[in-house]
């Protein structure tokens, strides 16, 4: 079909337009968190992402030394000192004493503030406030700044959201959550795949529609009897209510459905005559399964891991509900809610660990894609 | 550090390995009791019987008992839980189903889900054929396709920080570091908070799923396009249809099957949204859904289960249909061997 339209050398130039814009639109949000967590914290709060690049500027004050810095120098009297601060990296431009007229005086000048009194600034924030009779009072002059920044990119972030903000510590909890409640409905729903597909027992069909009947049941209507039953349970036996263990079986029992009605229908599709020729020689179903099935369904046994993967890496409901807000518990995507509350204004920590937390989907993403293609065309009606 | 990863190893080992020795084991305890080799062949052929009365059981054993526990006594159990008060204990009737329906908070929900329903599968949909069809034509089709597709393999937690970085809003006259309200700066605009403007926010919220699951619409409905045979199209192109006669008239009624599938499964995605609106703005504003109210409702003042319940039999409500025209579809395509 591709050639049936868009033969003129203008549409052909159209329908790249219209790929590319709807190309920017889907990858410049992303852009901006990555571009923004590699920014210095201090030229991220004040000017876009999209200028990373660009010198950016900034109006500023300050406060000079105090009379009790003055020193005495050839009859006159001197503040010294610096406005900014060491490893700032940014130059001053101009500077002024009126909050009216920030930028009156250019940097290097020597402004005249009357009475003899005289400040000069440099570019590199050094300054010199010189007066010829002694200094008074405990508050020093206040004075304003424009600076500019050049464009500095850092792995700061990253240094503070892994070790000092938590991140960290809640990737290995959410791998901890993750794999086990990838691979155990895996390992569960092959074999019951392979039953349901392969063995002939009484309420094989009866158990097939209920299979699909539970694809699409809400997560929201087990979650209240399980969180009851949980908290029974913990207190029965003097246990947490709130495990890893908990989560995965929780995880287990929303992905089965899915799980089974994607492998069985795999499975079901193998040939017979394998099976058959492996029983004649003698093979248990056991035998068949674990040497014959399990090896030749191995493409959709990854389909299903990606999605289980993905789904239990970037779940946030269950993990609130099963798992405690602990240091030792919170996941990724807890972590980061959290920290939309508590840290809701500093985007240097919210697009780092942000990014931190869609690395790894992604990365999986990008790197699986072809199984994962293959599992959404055969079961595109995941109820989770 | 590393006595964190090495505690995470060992629970792993511990969980995954606990599975693998139960079929191993059981299997094996079948083989033991029911012996099928080594013994005469009467016995043999016996207990080869046996084994295929037991085995089938083993097999769907856990997932049976794990379905029963996780999904269908909840469901049950959700429904009774409808009927009682906030601890569960006393019966109260249709009380809390008399309190949703005249709760302003309630209504302001299932007004906003109505909202999402009507907007979100029609424009994942809309967008992703249009994607679909476009990419077809151009080289470098195929790496458009995985920029569009991405963002279904991110959170929604962390699309809600992607986009609650897009709404940014900074004071009129200030420098706007999200980058919608530069935009609308740039153009002459005063910025907007965009996220907190009631009714409208509702559709920023949404923008935030259309950009997630339009690469899920766009990658089944291209495969459906894909297999439309070329046949057709020909025969189109040579009695002298337009190309958009051919996407109207052949192409649009040959994938109408998978647009249905398509609708069906982001339609009960939208019913069950909850991260987006509890990360982004948590109900307020008159954004709340249904999902994220009764989420707020399970641990709102200690918890009041009877309303949570209420609540979630209610989304349960909307996805029966979709349930049962699944089974259907499912039983039409044949149940297997």
């Amino acid at each position: 079909m591709a050639s049936s339209t868009g033969k003129s050398f203008l549409g052909r130039f159209g329908v790249h337009i219209a790929v590319l814009i709807f190309v920017a639109i889907w990858t410049i949000p992303t852009l901006g968190i990555l571009v923004s967590s590699l920014r210095d914290k201090n030229q991220l709060a004040v000017t876009g992402w999209w200028t990373a690049l660009v010198t950016s500027s900034q109006n500023d004050d300050g406060r000079l030394g105090t009379a009790a810095d003055q020193v005495e120098k050839d009859g006159k009297f001197l503040i010294m000192g610096n406005l900014l601060k060491a490893g700032d990296n940014r130059t001053i431009s101009a500077f002024g004493i009126k909050s009216q007229a920030p930028t009156e005086f250019a940097a290097g000048a020597v402004a005249d503030l009357g009475d003899g009194v005289t400040l000069q600034v440099n570019d590199d924030g050094f300054y010199v406030q010189s007066s010829p009779v002694a200094f008074e009072g405990d508050r020093g002059r206040r004075i304003y700044f424009a600076s500019s920044m050049p464009p500095r990119f850092t792995t700061d972030n990253y240094q503070t959201v892994l070790f000092s903000e938590g991140i960290g510590r809640s990737f290995i909890n959410s791998l901890t959550v993750t794999i086990p409640a990838t691979i155990i409905p895996i390992l569960i729903a092959a074999f019951a795949a392979y039953a349901l597909a392969w063995m002939r027992f009484p309420g094989r069909a009866l158990l097939i529609a209920t299979i699909i009947g539970l694809l699409v049941v809400p997560l929201q209507m087990s979650l209240i009897p399980l969180l009851k039953l949980y908290n029974g349970v913990g207190l029965f036996f003097g246990v947490p209510a709130k495990t890893y263990l908990g989560i995965w079986l929780a995880h287990t029992g929303f992905g089965l459905p899915f799980a089974i009605y994607l492998l069985r229908s795999y499975i079901a599709g193998l040939p017979r005559e394998i099976m058959e020729s492996a029983r004649i020689d003698g093979a248990s179903d056991f035998e068949i399964f674990i040497k014959i099935v399990l090896p030749l369904s191995f493409p959709v046994l990854a389909s299903f891991a990606i999605f289980q993967f993905l789904w239990v890496w970037n779940d946030l409901l269950v993990a609130m509900v099963f798992l405690g807000s602990g240091s030792d518990q919170l996941v990724l995507t807890g972590k980061l809610n959290a920290l939309l509350g508590s840290r809701g204004g500093n985007w240097e920590i919210l697009t780092t660990s942000a990014f931190v937390t869609i690395l790894v989907p992604l990365a999986v993403f990008f790197s699986l894609q072809r199984y994962f293609v293959r599992g959404l065309l055969a079961g595109s009606v995941k109820g989770g | 550090m590393t006595a964190q990863i090495l505690s995470a190893v060992f629970t792993i080992i511990i969980g995954v390995g606990g599975c693998v020795v139960y079929f191993w084991t059981a299997n094996r305890l079948l083989d033991v009791i029911f012996p099928s080799r080594g013994v005469s062949g009467a016995a043999a052929i016996d207990n080869l019987r046996r084994q295929g009365y037991i085995r089938p059981w083993l097999f769907v054993g856990p997932a049976m008992l794990i379905l029963a526990v996780y999904l269908i006594y909840p469901v049950v159990a959700t429904l009774i839980l409808s009927v009682h008060d906030r601890t569960g204990q006393n019966f109260v009737g249709m009380a809390n189903y008399s309190w949703a329906f005249g709760d302003r908070e309630f209504l302001q929900a299932i007004f906003n889900n109505i909202l999402w329903l009507a907007v979100v599968p029609a424009a994942c949909t809309f967008l992703g054929l249009i994607i679909a069809v476009l990419t077809d034509k151009i080289w470098w089709g195929n790496i458009a396709k995985s920029l569009v597709f991405a963002p279904l393999a991110i959170s929604f937690v962390g699309a809600s920080v992607i986009w609650k970085f897009v709404y940014e809003y900074r004071g009129e006259g200030q420098a706007q570091i999200g980058i919608l309200n530069a935009i609308v700066q740039y153009f002459g605009g005063n910025p907007q908070v965009w996220i907190s403007t009631p009714f409208w926010n509702n559709f920023f919220l949404m923008v935030i799923l259309i950009w997630i699951q339009t690469g899920f619409a766009m990658v089944i409905l291209s495969s459906a396009l894909r297999g439309i045979p070329d046949e057709t199209i020909e025969a189109a192109t040579i009695d002298g249809a337009s190309g958009f006669q051919i996407f109207w008239k052949i192409m649009i009624p040959q994938i109408w099957g998978t647009i249905a599938v398509v609708w069906t499964t982001i339609t009960i995605l939208v019913l069950k949204v909850f991260d987006i609106v509890l990360t982004m703005t948590n109900g307020q504003w008159n954004s709340n859904t249904l999902a994220n109210l009764m989420f707020d409702w399970m641990f709102r003042g200690g918890g009041d289960f009877g309303r949570g319940a209420a609540i979630a039999v209610i989304i349960m409500l909307a996805v029966v249909p979709i349930m049962i025209w699944n089974i259907r579809q499912a039983n039409r395509e044949g149940g297997g061997h």
